[in-house]
């Protein structure tokens, strides 16, 4: 770890990146996550990597499936409207079983909506998004170091299970500066191309076939129990995540991203006005801990839970999976592009504990 | 824990002032937030930064209630003025604000920016100007290690750090 250097998420995320061994990316302009192809646009070149702008988001997201059909550590950024357009792609990614990482700074909507923070794209991260039956790994960074490190090590993660990573921000964890420690430059002659990569070689029955059309349903069934049952073992191994005080919790606050550390000072908030408020966090969003919500909601001496989202409500349908009807579940949230203070959630839990 | 919200119109350096803070306080080892208003901001618009100083971890960047705010101008004071905790700071850029700020559980800085950083050579430092009254009238960092921030944040453009030192010496000493 290097001295901490006060960097905008964006930027942070971006040299994360290329010391993870990103040597590919192409994207399409969209606010508020232009600082992360704009820092590429010179640091890619530096480094002998390539950096496209290219001519649509469809053509950037088909710009990765070929890097990564080659075994390039490919990464495409963007903002809502933007991952939308990319939805069709990502699902031929993922139906070619090919590694990529995904950064969606989310703005509000729907529609072009507007370019302030939100977390409205929660279903389209962890339900699916683009058609057929697949999962992407979605992880969910409160601050800039989080970012950075989640980034760094999310092109092993890909190739690991050849599974799509997603990262999915907000506008807050782009734009903010903070001080972070930046892990060390990966030596990309030393990272192994995998051995499914075209490259080229082989003949006949040892061709290197990347694709994503089964025609005949038992291959493609076949396929889907494949797959699935690689998302069953990322859910066995890759769960992450933060409990705060949860202990001795009567009231337990869960949140993600960047509202999950506005909930932790709304936490500190309530509990010196003597309310013991605790807060579960999920890092990862796919796979969700749902098993936190389960030790949770068994607790005597939790009363309920409370969900807050820069949304009308969308993580709370996990959070009331996992609490299965045990306990009450609430839910605060603000849109639009509004981001709740600490103060307004605190506010909302005591107007609702009289 | 010190919570500033800076405020004015896109030009003004609002937005840099709120990183000297930053730099300064992770120069000196603390935790650290700067958090932009971002969007179709220009010159003449309004802008303004919520930076937060911590000896712990900084959780929420978003600040409801300052612990000191810096107007720049106008619609700014105007627009956070009742949020400051009392027991506050204000710091008003009495050059383009004329106003007083009628809150009497504040404590209250008026400073003539514009005018000051003439001294310093270039109206373009009243941000500066501003960060040397700011640091003055909270002791957040000792005036020499501020002055070593500076030296480090344009040690790229080293022609332009007498220039910006003497500007907050200047704001340091109104």
């Amino acid at each position: 770890m290097s001295e901490k250097v006060l960097m905008k998420g964006n930027e942070a995320i971006a040299e994360a990146a290329v010391r993870g061994g990103c040597r590919f990316f192409a994207g399409y302009p969209i606010t508020p996550q232009n600082e992360v192809p704009e820092y590429l646009s010179k640091r890619l070149p530096e480094v002998g990597g390539t950096f496209i702008q290219a001519e649509s988001e469809v053509s950037a997201i088909n710009m990765i499936y070929g890097a990564a059909s080659v075994g390039a550590r490919a990464l495409t950024s963007s903002s809502s409207p933007g991952i939308s357009l990319k939805q069709e792609g990502i699902s031929y990614i993922a139906g070619a079983e090919l590694p990529c990482v995904i950064i969606n700074m989310v703005r509000s909507g729907p529609g072009l909506g507007g370019i302030q923070p939100a977390q409205g794209d929660y279903f389209q991260a962890v339900k699916g998004g683009g058609h057929g039956d697949y999962k992407l790994i979605v992880l969910a960074p409160s601050t800039v170091q989080e970012a950075v490190d989640m980034v760094y090590g999310s092109f092993d993660l890909s190739e690991k299970y050849r599974v799509p990573v997603l990262i999915l921000g907000d506008g807050m964890i782009g734009q903010i500066m903070e001080a972070v420690s930046l892990p060390e430059m990966r030596d990309v002659s030393k990272i192994k191309k995998p051995d499914w990569a075209l490259d080229g070689k082989g003949s006949g029955s040892n061709r290197k076939i990347i694709n994503s059309l089964y025609i005949e349903p038992d291959v493609l069934e076949k396929m889907n129990i494949k797959l699935a049952g690689i998302y069953r073992q990322i859910e066995e191994n890759e769960v992450k995540v933060e409990e705060y005080l949860t202990d001795d919790a009567t009231v337990v606050i869960t949140a993600y991203g960047t509202v999950g550390r506005i909930a932790k000072s709304a936490v500190n908030i309530l509990r010196s006005k003597g309310i013991k408020a605790g807060l579960i966090r999920p890092v990862t969003l796919f796979p969700f801990p749902y098993f936190a919500y389960e030790k949770a909601a068994s607790s005597n001496n939790v009363k309920k839970f409370v969900t807050v989202e820069l949304s009308m409500g969308q993580m709370i349908e996990d959070v009331k999976l996992g609490v299965n009807g045990k306990k009450p579940v609430e839910f605060f949230g603000r849109s639009g592009g509004n981001v709740m203070s600490a103060e307004d959630i605190v506010d909302f839990i005591i107007s609702k504990e009289v | 824990m010190q919570n500033i919200i800076i405020a004015g119109f896109g030009g003004q350096g609002v937005l840099s002032l709120g990183q000297f803070i930053a730099y300064s306080a992770m120069y000196e080892g603390k935790n650290v937030t700067w958090l932009p208003s971002y969007g179709p901001e220009m010159r003449g618009g309004t802008a303004n930064c919520s930076v937060v100083v911590s000896d712990e971890p900084v959780a929420s960047p978003i600040i409801a209630f300052p612990d000191t705010l810096i107007a720049m101008n106008k619609p700014s004071l105007d627009k956070f003025v009742d949020k400051v905790k009392p027991g506050g700071l204000i710091i008003v850029n009495s050059s383009i604000i004329k106003d007083k700020v009628k809150r009497t559980d504040v404590k209250v800085c008026y400073i003539n920016a514009n005018e000051l950083s003439l001294q310093a050579g270039n109206t373009k430092t009243a941000n500066i100007v501003v960060l040397g009254a700011f640091m003055k009238q909270t002791g957040l960092f000792a005036k020499e290690d501020v002055i070593k921030s500076i030296e480090k944040i344009f040690a790229k453009k080293p022609k332009v750090i007498p220039m910006n030192i003497k500007a907050f010496e200047i704001g340091y000493e109104a």
